[in-house]
């Protein structure tokens, strides 16, 4: 499972993007539009798989693409591609918004949090993203199970390792390896080059 | 933590699954280790990858209201200057700083923007949304504007006032925080400072602590501006001796 297969938005729709962040951080709000065009879906997604919560994720989404814009002229593309930048930025402050929420008791119990893992029922029309998901599914399926379950958690519920940690049963050395070494199982199956 | 514990920490740095400090540890350590800066840029493209098959169709109007949002926010310099820690600008005016002015706009949009409250007794809902929002706007052209200056006042009671005044725009924002209400029956009222004859710049919204006022009128020739306790409906010219005052920067 080495071959890098990219469907979908990897990476032709890539050089675009990144054009246009540099038109945004010049200031162009007609390539921010662009821009906004091209990731609010991923952008939601991402804060939506985490905090689960409509109202909530929305307006996280927002404040993450008002954060793009705002700190687009800080965008090094020799540190990575756009879309990473701005999934990574949108990933964190989901997180973030969890962790600061963090009294929700349902995470200390394993089933209800591998329960709600992944939400890939979501429906969405568009078929890139479709296309993208079943590769990610694909490869999520070569991990193995720990590997799997502890780089959901972390990703998709915006848990600690500690928690992962906690909520799997496991060493916390161990987990440390299983988010590494399941995630660079997940790079090599995807092809994932930085 | 040994440097070979540092280096396992590359996935879960990836998936935003350390605590704070063991992030800044980590970034350290990656400060000057190739080998992890490489490996962690690798696996949050990785992580990335996770997210963009989690995508999911936005609302329609979700659109408009963060195209308009950002054009109230300033963007940051591409230096990556961190900002300092503090807002207050006391008894120094200064160009207000970017950050500052994000700041102040994030505030007028989590707090609500008024003008001067009677001129927002609208008879619709849709009315009144409407005037709301032309109204966030024209606070937020004041303190976007380039040549927005800032002082901010201390209140009795830990309350604090800033005024916002942009020449160019030829008028003027008070942002105020933590304001105690006023006596019952009484209302904050706003003056302008013509060379010691005040001008009513309106009132202010007795039900809120927090608020950005965009002031009644323009600037004009005024050197200051200056809030008082006048009887509900105002009064034509200043009955109490001034709460605060905020003298225009040069």
């Amino acid at each position: 499972m080495k071959e890098a297969v990219y469907i979908g938005r990897n990476p032709s729709a890539e050089p675009d993007l990144q054009e246009l962040l540099a038109r945004v951080a010049l200031g162009d709000e007609q390539a921010f539009a662009s821009v906004y065009d091209t990731v609010v879906s991923s952008v939601l997604g991402v804060v939506r798989a985490v905090l689960r919560d409509e109202a909530q994720s929305e307006e996280v989404a927002q404040e993450v693409l008002v954060e793009v814009w705002r700190t687009a002229p800080r965008f090094r593309s020799d540190r990575g591609t756009a879309i990473n930048w701005i999934l990574t930025l949108a990933h964190r402050r989901a997180v973030d918004r969890v962790r600061s929420a963090e009294a929700a008791a349902a995470r200390d119990h394993k089933a209800a949090l591998l329960d709600r893992t992944p939400e890939y029922d979501h429906v969405t029309e568009q078929v890139e993203a479709r296309l993208e998901r079943e590769q990610v599914r694909r490869c999520l399926r070569t991990l193995t199970e720990i590997q799997r379950q502890a780089v959901t958690l972390a990703y998709y519920r915006g848990l600690t390792y500690p928690q992962v940690a906690d909520a799997l049963k496991l060493p916390l050395g161990t987990v440390k390896t299983r988010l590494r070494d399941g995630l660079i199982r997940l790079r090599d199956c995807l092809g994932v080059t930085a | 933590m040994t440097t070979t514990d540092l280096h396992r920490l590359t996935g879960a740095y990836a998936l935003h699954a350390l605590s704070d400090e063991e992030r800044e540890e980590f970034e350290l350590h990656c400060a000057g280790c190739e080998a992890c800066a490489q490996e962690s840029a690798e696996l949050s493209a990785t992580a990335a990858r996770l997210g963009l098959a989690a995508s999911t169709r936005a609302r329609p109007a979700m659109r408009e209201q963060v195209l308009r949002r950002i054009t109230t926010v300033r963007q940051e310099a591409p230096s990556g200057v961190a900002p300092p820690s503090s807002v207050r600008t006391r008894g120094r005016a200064r160009l207000l700083p970017r950050w500052a002015l994000a700041a102040c706009l994030a505030a007028a949009a989590a707090l609500g923007a008024t003008t001067v409250w009677q001129h927002q007794r609208a008879e619709t809902a849709t009315e009144q949304a409407r005037q709301a929002e032309q109204t966030t706007d024209r606070i937020a052209a004041v303190l976007a504007a380039p040549d927005a200056r800032a002082r901010t006042a201390k209140l009795s009671g830990g309350a604090t006032g800033t005024v916002v005044v942009s020449a160019s725009r030829n008028r003027a924002v008070l942002v105020v925080s933590a304001m105690a209400r006023p006596p019952h029956g009484r209302v904050y009222q706003l003056w302008f400072d013509d060379g010691g004859a005040m001008r009513s710049a309106g009132l202010m919204d007795p039900g809120r602590s927090d608020q950005a006022v965009l002031l009644r009128g323009a600037v004009g020739a005024a050197s200051g501006v200056g809030i008082t306790v006048e009887p509900d409906g105002g009064s034509q010219q200043p009955t109490s001796a001034p709460l605060a005052l905020w003298e225009f920067p040069a």
